[in-house]
């Protein structure tokens, strides 16, 4: 059943809160007319959109049409030609995916990139690094406020072990987990950062429905349950209806759409961009 | 026991004794490589560098005295103070650092993204500069770099061994400093292996070893890692050239211990350091009982020179990956 039908997004700053009884906030990211090009390319051709606080956004499209390319510039890792990223109401000056990821921002990738060497645990410590502060000094003679840091740190990476429900392969080097349970623990990385914001690119491309179904179920339990800001990649259309509040359709690197997931699906715009075209 | 098996097990001790130096100077390179990719060809020269700037430091020379001297007509020697090895180490350790930034300054930073031979090329273009500029801070003499650690045979050990063998045998002869530099070795592996485990940047930097695009997503700077890593690298450096420093003084020879160190990493891996510690073992104690049961007998000697390179490249047929490295798998 799609959430939102038939409601229409007010278009104010106000907060509003939804049919399932979350509240929605005002803009916490505003994306003004960005443009990137790969020298003859135009990966993105002038979009802007924002993504409000609390809110599950959207951005689907055929194949190539930009949608990675958007994600990596938000997360710094790629530069636009021009536009403009605000973040909490402030314009962002250029920045690098490290500055990005310290400003509350945590993603994950398309092509999955997690450190095959380590342990599940491990990974899933790194996304606690920015919450690291004792000095190195203290950290590596294990001093007392470097020893109650590193509990404090691991205990909130067991809950979202827990969460994740991923206790049972804790101790297992990624580079031998199944494709569906590697995309779990990238999840994991980025929920241990607790970002404001998540950006998840096609976080269930290759799975299966019963994984599917439980990707889904997390992704809205961590909005729901600690408030994350959460903008995804997917081209499942059935889990975009589901999930999210609104959507921006993206097609050869322009906006064509944007809106709740009732109103994209009726525009005419979006349905001939996607005729045709095979999506998984 | 019969002494000519007595003589084999001191060639493999001392062969041991001179593959923790091998290790040591492919840990260097392991580091490096590790973490970003780069085979550091200026490691070797790091080493020497390190040592002439301790030994100057420690006889209190003047840096660039020469080219001061000749530019403005002075008649500079030195301070005419000593300083003691202690701080001098210490103050040896800031200079590897200060080069660390440099290079991540003036190279590193302005090469992310381009092939890997390019870089390659770069620390190529860096040891010759860095030979070259440390015969101009500290000049070109050869030196002798006494930090105080103890020299020559171990009677004590020579005393407590000669029992084993018959009248010829007088005992093994290990020298002292061989010993203190596989004591310091062992220290320093533990030291590196507590950071990297224990410790934020040791996690960050082993992240970045693993994937640059994931280290980037969870809040990891690869200049800070890069800065740390060649840091290291260069404590690592400094270490191997007091040891080698003490035993066969400060000149240009020095640097060239990172030959050495090349089979060391066709045999141990590139990325593993485990597999540097290893294979120097490996390699310094295969050179010595070679010689000492083939080459010295049968082939006229001095089969040291390129044993250790034949031993890896028959490594490398069956195993290209190393002994520890990562299975290769062709992907396609
Ligand atoms: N690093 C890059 N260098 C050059 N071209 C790029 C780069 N990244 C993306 N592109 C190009 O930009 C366009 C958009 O690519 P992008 O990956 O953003 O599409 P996408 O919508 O994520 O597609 P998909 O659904 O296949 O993941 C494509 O033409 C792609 O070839
Ligand atoms: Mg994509």
């Amino acid at each position: 059943m799609d959430k939102e039908e038939g409601m229409a997004v007010k278009d104010s700053a106000e907060s509003y809160v939804t049919d399932d009884g979350r509240t929605i906030g005002g803009v916490l990211m505003d994306i003004r007319s960005i443009t990137l090009r790969f020298g003859g390319v135009t990966a993105i051709n002038d979009i802007s959109f924002d993504i409000r606080e609390g809110e599950i956004r959207a951005i689907i499209g055929p194949n190539g049409a930009g949608k990675s390319s958007m994600l990596n510039v938000i997360s710094g890792f790629y530069v636009p030609q021009e536009g403009e990223v605000w973040f909490r109401g402030a314009l962002r000056p250029p920045m690098k995916p490290y500055q990005v990821a310290r400003q509350g921002i945590a993603r994950t990738f398309q092509n999955i990139a997690l450190f095959e060497g380590m342990s599940v645990l491990d990974n899933v410590m790194t996304g606690r690094l920015n919450h690291m502060n004792s000095s190195m000094w203290s950290q590596a003679l294990w001093l007392g406020r470097a020893e109650a840091e590193e509990h404090e740190n691991r205990e909130r990476v067991e809950r979202v072990i827990d969460f994740l429900e991923i206790q049972h392969i804790r101790k297992t080097p990624v580079g031998r987990l199944p494709y569906g349970l590697k995309k779990r623990v990238e999840l994991a990385r980025a929920l241990s950062a607790e970002p404001e914001l998540l950006l998840l690119d096609e976080p269930m491309a290759g799975m299966n429905v019963e994984e599917k179904e439980d990707m889904s179920r997390f992704i809205l339990e961590v909005n729901d349950e600690f408030g994350t800001t959460i903008a995804l990649i997917e081209h499942d259309m059935g889990v975009v209806m589901d999930l999210s509040d609104r959507v921006v359709v993206m097609d050869y690197g322009r906006k064509i759409g944007d809106g709740t997931p009732h109103d994209v699906r009726n525009n005419q715009e979006v349905i001939d961009a996607y005729l045709g075209v095979s999506h998984d | 026991m019969p002494d000519q098996v007595l003589f084999a097990m001191e060639a493999a001790i001392n062969g041991l004794m001179a593959g923790v130096l091998y290790a040591l100077v492919a840990l260097g390179f392991v580091l490096i490589f590790k973490s970003s990719g780069i085979f550091n060809y200026a490691q070797g020269v790091f080493a020497l560098f390190a040592a002439l700037t301790l030994v100057g430091i420690m006889e209190g020379q003047v840096p660039f005295q020469h080219l001061i001297n000749a530019i403005f007509g002075t008649e500079l020697h030195g301070f005419g103070w000593e300083t003691p090895a202690i701080l001098a180490v210490v103050l040896t350790v800031g200079v590897m650092v200060v080069l660390a930034i440099a290079v991540e300054r003036l190279i590193l930073r302005h090469l992310v993204n381009q092939p890997d031979i390019i870089l390659f090329m770069a620390t190529i273009g860096l040891a010759y500069f860095m030979e070259g500029f440390g015969d101009l801070m500290w000049g070109a003499d050869i030196k002798k770099l006494d930090v105080g650690l103890p020299q020559g045979g171990s009677f004590w050990i020579e005393e407590n061994t000669a029992w084993l063998g018959g009248d010829g045998f007088y005992g093994f002869f290990i020298d002292r400093l061989d010993i203190v530099a596989t004591i310091a070795a062992a220290i320093l592996v533990i030291g590196l292996t507590a950071f990297s485990q224990f410790t934020k940047q040791g996690r960050a930097l082993r992240a970045v070893a693993d994937d640059h695009q994931a280290a980037l997503s969870v809040g990891i700077s690869l200049r800070f890692i890069w800065v740390l890593v060649w840091s290291i690298a260069g404590i690592v450096a400094l270490v191997a050239g007091i040891m080698w420093g003490s035993k066969s003084g400060v000149q240009f020879s020095l640097s060239l211990i990172a030959l050495k160190a090349l089979p060391v990493l066709m045999l141990g891996g590139f990325t593993s350091i485990p597999g540097a510690i290893v294979g120097g073992l490996i390699i310094g104690m295969g050179e010595k009982l070679f010689e000492f049961l083939i080459g010295a007998p049968f082939l006229g000697g001095a089969t040291e020179n390129w044993f250790a390179y034949v031993l890896a490249l028959l490594f490398l047929v069956f195993r290209p990956q190393g002994l520890f490295g990562d299975k290769i798998i062709e992907r396609v």
